[in-house]
Formats: C-alpha cells, sequence, structure tokens
C-alpha cells in the first residue's frame, strides 16, 4: 500500500454477529490490542504486544467487527501532520502528496482510501478533527468521559478521548454507539452517555437549529478555507438553520494553556518508558539514571524529546505558577467562554483546521508554527466538549473541514447538525 | 526567561530531570527552538485568575482484591527478568 496507512496489517476477528458484523476497523496505533503490537508510532514500543484489550477494542470485538489493521500515528499522539511517526509518514488519498494530518493520520487515510470502513483515532489536540479535515472524512471528538480511556497509552490524559472516523456521520455514530458508555475501568468515564443513540439522530434535521460562529476562530484562516467555510453555512441556513457571531476572547490563549498542560502531562505519562518493564532497552553501561537517559534518547524522537523537556520545564521549581497554574486559568476562562456561547445558540461553527492540507515535508522545521495550527481544535480539548469534522467541500483541489461544537454530552445534537452536510 | 534566551546548560539541566540523554547540536537546536516556544507562553501572563469550579467524585472503589493480569503476561514485554521479577539496571 503507497499510503504507508499501516504500522501493522493483521486481522482480528470479532464476534459473529453484532451491531458491527463485518465492518472493517483501522485502530489507531496507541490503542491496545492483544496480541498486536502496539507501537504508538515509537521506536520506544516497535516491539510491544499489550498483554490485553483497550475496552474500546473489546467493545470492536464484541460488536462483530473485524479490526484490519494499526494505523500509523504520529510519535505519541504528538504531532499536526503525522510526519514525527518513527514508520515514516502517511500520503493523503485525499490530497496526494499532501499530509493527512495528525496525529491519527493513518486512521483517517484508511477510511478515506476504502482500506476501511470505518476507524478509531484519538484526540488530544485535534487528533482526530485535523486528519479528518484534511482526508475529507467524519471524524468525532467525544465529550471528555464519554469514552473509556482504558487501555489507551497515555499522552495527554486530561485532554484526550477516543473517537470514530467514517465516510458519512451516520456511519461514525453507530461506531460511536458501540465504543461509548462508562467503564469500571476508567474512572473519569461518566454515566451521562449510557442511554444515548448516536446513529439514530443522523437524520439530518436541522431546521430551527441556532449557530455561534466564534469569530476568533475566522481570524487569519486561510481565504479558501473560510470562503468554503461560509458555503457550508449558507447550505445549513437553506435548510432551516440560522446562525450568529459569538466572541471567545480566551481562545486567543487556548493554544499557549493547552500545549504547557499538555507537555505537562506528557513529561508525566512518559515517564514510565524506562526499558525494564516493557519497550526498547538501551544496551548502556553505568548507572540506573544514565541506562534510563541512554534507552530514552534512542527510543524517542525530536518532538517526544522537546515535548517531555518542556513539560519538564513548565513544571519545575520557580515556573510552575508562571506556566501551569495560569494555563489552568486560561482552561477555566475557556469553559466559561464556550459556556456561555452555548446558552445562545445550539452548537458553535467554525473552520476544522485554518489552512489546508500542509505539503508533504513543508512545516516540520518549525515547531511553533505546527503548534498554531492546531488554533481551532485545542480550545474544545480544554472545555471538556463534544464536536465533530465533517467534509464542508474543496479550496484548490484540497479538503476543507467544519467542526461543530456541543455542549458536554451533546453528542446527539451534534450528529443530527452534521448529518446535513455529510 | 522573558528576557534572556534559553541556553544551553539549561535545556541540559531539564534534560537531566526527565531523564533524556541530548547530543550536543540536539541541546543547541532544542535552545533555540525553546526560546521561541517559552516565549509564545509568556502570553498566559495576560489570563486572568479564574475561579474553577471543580466537580469532584470520590472514585475509588472498596479496596478488595480481584483478578488482575497474571505475573507471566506482566513480564511478557520486558527485556530482562529475573525469579519472576523485572531486572533494572544498577541503582548506582
Amino acid at each position: 500500500m503507497s499510503e504507508n496507512i499501516y504500522i501493522t496489517e493483521e486481522r482480528i476477528d470479532g464476534a459473529d454477529d453484532g451491531p458491527l458484523a463485518g465492518t472493517t476497523v483501522a485502530v489507531k496505533d496507541n490503542i491496545s490490542t492483544e496480541g498486536v503490537r502496539t507501537t504508538c508510532g515509537s521506536r520506544m514500543l516497535e516491539e510491544y504486544v499489550p498483554p490485553y484489550d483497550a475496552t474500546v477494542v473489546k467493545r470492536l470485538k464484541d460488536a462483530g467487527a473485524i479490526v484490519v489493521g494499526k494505523a500509523n500515528m504520529d510519535e505519541f499522539g504528538m504531532g499536526t501532520t503525522n510526519e514525527t511517526s518513527y514508520f515514516g509518514s502517511v500520503d493523503n488519498p485525499a490530497a496526494p502528496g499532501h499530509v493527512p494530518g495528525g496525529s491519527s493520520g493513518g486512521s483517517a487515510a484508511a477510511v478515506a482510501a476504502g482500506e476501511a470502513d470505518v476507524a478509531l483515532g484519538t484526540d488530544t489536540g485535534g487528533s482526530i478533527r485535523c486528519p479528518a479535515a484534511f482526508c475529507g472524512v467524519v471524524g468525532i471528538k467525544p465529550t471528555y468521559g464519554l469514552v473509556s480511556r482504558y487501555g489507551l497509552v497515555a499522552y495527554g490524559n486530561s485532554l484526550e478521548q477516543i473517537g470514530p472516523f467514517a465516510n458519512n456521520v451516520e456511519d461514525a455514530a453507530a461506531l460511536l454507539d458501540v465504543i461509548a458508555g462508562s467503564d469500571e475501568r476508567d474512572a473519569t468515564t461518566r454515566a451521562e452517555g449510557d442511554d444515548a443513540t448516536y446513529a439514530a439522530a443522523a437524520t439530518g434535521d436541522v431546521d430551527g437549529l441556532t449557530i455561534g460562529v466564534p469569530t476568533e476562530l475566522l481570524e487569519g484562516a486561510d481565504e479558501g478555507v473560510v470562503d468554503t467555510f461560509w458555503d457550508a453555512i449558507a447550505d445549513l441556513e437553506d435548510r432551516g438553520a440560522e446562525y450568529h457571531e459569538v466572541s471567545l476572547p480566551s481562545v486567543e490563549h487556548a493554544v499557549e494553556a493547552y500545549y504547557v498542560i499538555a507537555m505537562s502531562e506528557a513529561s508525566s505519562n512518559l515517564a514510565r518508558f524506562d526499558g525494564v518493564r516493557y519497550g526498547h532497552s538501551a544496551d548502556a553501561e553505568g548507572n540506573w539514571n544514565e541506562t534510563f537517559a541512554q534507552t530514552r534518547k534512542e527510543g524517542f524522537g525530536d518532538e517526544v524529546k522537546r515535548r517531555i523537556l518542556l513539560g519538564t520545564y513548565a513544571l519545575s521549581a520557580g515556573y510552575h505558577d508562571k506556566y501551569y497554574k495560569k494555563a489552568q486559568d486560561a482552561r477555566a476562562w475557556v469553559k466559561q467562554d464556550f459556556d456561555e456561547a452555548l446558552s445562545e445558540a445550539d452548537v458553535l461553527a467554525s473552520p476544522t483546521m485554518p489552512v489546508p492540507p500542509f505539503e508533504l515535508g513543508e512545516s516540520l522545521d518549525d515547531p511553533l508554527q505546527m503548534y498554531l495550527a492546531d488554533a481551532n481544535t485545542v480550545p474544545v480539548n480544554l472545555a471538556d466538549l463534544p464536536a465533530i469534522s465533517v467534509p464542508a467541500g474543496e479550496t484548490d483541489g484540497l479538503p476543507v473541514g467544519l467542526q461543530l461544537v456541543g455542549p458536554a454530552f451533546g453528542e446527539e445534537r451534534l450528529i443530527r447538525a452534521a448529518s446535513a452536510l455529510a | 526567561m522573558s528576557d534572556d534566551a534559553v541556553n544551553p546548560e539549561e535545556v541540559r539541566h531539564v534534560a537531566g530531570l526527565a531523564r533524556v540523554d541530548l547530543d550536543d547540536d540536539e541541546v543547541d537546536r532544542f535552545a533555540g527552538q525553546f526560546a521561541d516556544i517559552l516565549e509564545y507562553f509568556e502570553t498566559l501572563d495576560e489570563v486572568p485568575e479564574v475561579d474553577r469550579e471543580a466537580e469532584l467524585t470520590n472514585v475509588m472503589r472498596p479496596d478488595e482484591e480481584r483478578d488482575s493480569l497474571d505475573r507471566e503476561a506482566a513480564l511478557e514485554n520486558a527485556p530482562e527478568t529475573e525469579d519472576g521479577y523485572f531486572k533494572g539496571p544498577n541503582v548506582s
């Protein structure tokens, strides 16, 4: 396969029948599959074979789904282009020569290329929605606590959720029906979504829907992306929806707050990789600390090292209040802003990504520029809210995604609205 | 940090805390990139103090034994084991 979609191609059969019987699924390679290696796109876990299934994988199998492969991804989920993968970059099936987006690039590409009917990804700051937008498919980032993270290799655990990709909203919703719901193995799951029925909500009915458009999320966006976005809004208006502009002043600080929190959590979560219990182990001389440092030098790529170091820095004595505590203030502020905007609108809409897909190799050298591309997706993770990216059209032949954000556990509303478009 | 750029010694210090060995050229490259990124993070100074209403519930279960991975499965991925235990490098 030319796109390099899978890190491991291996079939895992599910139950004989169930709601997903016969459905093929690509699973992002940071989600544990018993007996099938789970690399997180990293040399550190190149040989790691989990002894147990993630809850979502167990639910897929019970529902009759067939896992067809472990999808390529940015190393440990850290990237916006899929280019930080130790196993090489992924070509975008919808826009050859361009990145598929990240970090769940392989998952989105699998669906776009028809290699799998649906896919699972994870979204810490946009890692489902960005590749959905870049590959022209549908992706859902669920409310924090809707889907179990048991068996997901942690990166930014207060921010991330597992979610579905599909070619249309109804299929993505059907996959969400299977994976959603509380789990005693993940204490951060909640019972609020246990009775929801997502696929049934994909009616396309937007009559009377009020859409808030945050002006801050249009500023600085690519002109062709903005034009495509407004065309999609006009389409929704034709079907009975109405929009008004809203302001979310806090989102001006969302990217820096997100990166401080995500890096801080990463520095803590990735401390477990010491080459003793699992993972790459350096053939090093010296004491405990020297051996660990050599193992981690060899096992981690640049972006992972960058985030671990910056996270360690942000949490270190003297800087904690300046960075981490202020980032938590910003997070609370973002939540308040979204709550307020959603008290006067059913959903909020923006372009998913402010830019069309980058060319392969275009933007690796400048990490800060890469982080800024996440401006429209990270606020949603800070606010713990659900969001969906649906194809809105194209600009110069490149896919553009529309993002809808709803209130906590408002996935049914998002699915109803988004299904008017795809 | 706002006025002085990140110097290589600081990068080395943090890398030591994080137990990540770095080559000299990595140290220099990271020093430059960290200066840009930390300067951008400085804008968090403009964020007001916000009341955070944490909605917390106790999720601890009773401390009762239940099944978990057996020892063999837990040791399956370990590069080195001895007598049913993980074997790590010398402490000093």
